[in-house]
């Protein structure tokens, strides 16, 4: 979109896809999915200090009917498997899907019995942050890789929708590191 | 207090009380598992003993042939600041233990717990279900024969 011909003109000209997809991009409302440590990242990214309202996520909402992106933060047992498909499943479409951190992305440290080793077993995830828990600032990341990718989306609509984005830590750690 | 403990319980369930033992001023006594609640109440409704609160109730596997697992109860007395840890030997072919519930209404969720993790059964108790695992699941994963990682396909997920 040329931003200059709106000044010069008084209008612009652009696909619809386009718009739409800056529009969504810029105004992702988070479904905040935070059942353990890495919520309180979350939060951080919330905060003043690292700021998510400048990515125009800030407005996080407790019911899934008014989201576009669900951040999982944290570990998922099986028995909330269920609960996070069954939230998963009211948000409106177009939706996202953001693994937080070790837990959500492998099972993380829990190679144990009634954890999920890699919430991709149930949900289509397009981001995967790595960290345990990931700092604001790759929570941030990957929002910024989430929004180019719904930006890209937007010229191909028909391709493959599915891809997914890992985001790895500063250090060379996995972003999706399964059964270690 | 330990001795005249063990003393009031000798006296009252002579048959009862197997193997007394103290570590460091704790008392560990084990019970016949018939007479469990018996016990349990009178050490609850004697005034000089007075536990009056069940701590913790709590299931081990032993892993061995013989009396493979044990069902631990913590009391404490709080007028007498003093604890008690009862021990019953539970064998594999025959996991039934008598509820407490009835004594400490406490018993409740521990019990469901301890049923959950070792496949221990409490008879009368009034709502013997899973705890942590869902309701569907076959297994009890704190017996030592579970494997740390579970067993594959004995949990679902949704679709994806």
């Amino acid at each position: 979109m040329a931003l200059s011909s709106l000044e010069r003109n008084g209008f612009l000209t652009a696909r619809l896809d386009d718009i739409t997809a800056w529009a969504r991009k810029n105004s992702l409302w988070p479904m905040p999915m935070g059942i353990s440590c890495c919520a309180i990242e979350m939060m951080a990214t919330a905060s003043p200090r690292f700021d998510i309202a400048r990515f125009g996520s800030e407005v996080m909402r407790f019911t899934p009917r008014q989201c576009d992106v669900m951040i999982v933060a944290g570990t998922v047992n099986y028995k909330m498997a269920k609960v996070v498909r069954k939230i998963y499943d009211q948000m409106p479409d177009p939706k996202w899907v953001i693994s937080m951190g070790a837990c959500a992305s492998s099972g993380g440290m829990f190679r144990s019995y009634p954890v999920v080793q890699g919430i991709d077993q149930f949900l289509p995830v397009d981001v995967f942050v790595a960290g345990c828990p990931p700092r604001p600032e790759n929570l941030l990341h990957g929002l910024i890789e989430l929004q180019k990718k719904i930006a890209r989306e937007a010229k191909q609509p028909s391709a493959s929708r599915r891809e997914s984005i890992s985001i790895a830590e500063a250090s060379p750690a996995a972003g999706k590191g399964r059964g270690l | 207090m330990n001795e005249r403990i063990v003393q009031q319980l000798r006296q009252f369930a002579p048959d009862a009380i197997g193997a007394v033992e103290e570590y460091r001023g704790d008392l560990t006594v084990t019970v016949r598992k018939q007479e469990i609640v018996r016990i349990c109440e009178f050490l609850k409704a004697d005034p000089t003993l007075a536990f009056d609160m069940l701590i913790d109730l709590l299931g081990v596997d032993m892993y061995r042939p013989e009396g493979r697992f044990e069902v631990v109860y913590n009391l404490y007395s709080i007028a007498n600041k003093t604890y008690l840890r009862l021990k019953v030997s539970v064998e594999e072919d025959d996991p039934v233990v008598p509820t407490l519930t009835g004594v400490w209404p406490a018993a409740n969720w521990h019990e469901r717990e301890t049923y959950d993790m070792f496949g221990i059964k409490f008879a009368g108790h009034p709502d013997l279900r899973r705890f942590y695992m869902p309701e569907e699941f076959e297994y009890y994963p704190l017996r030592k024969d579970f494997p740390l990682t579970g067993i594959p396909d004995s949990l679902t997920l949704p679709r994806r």
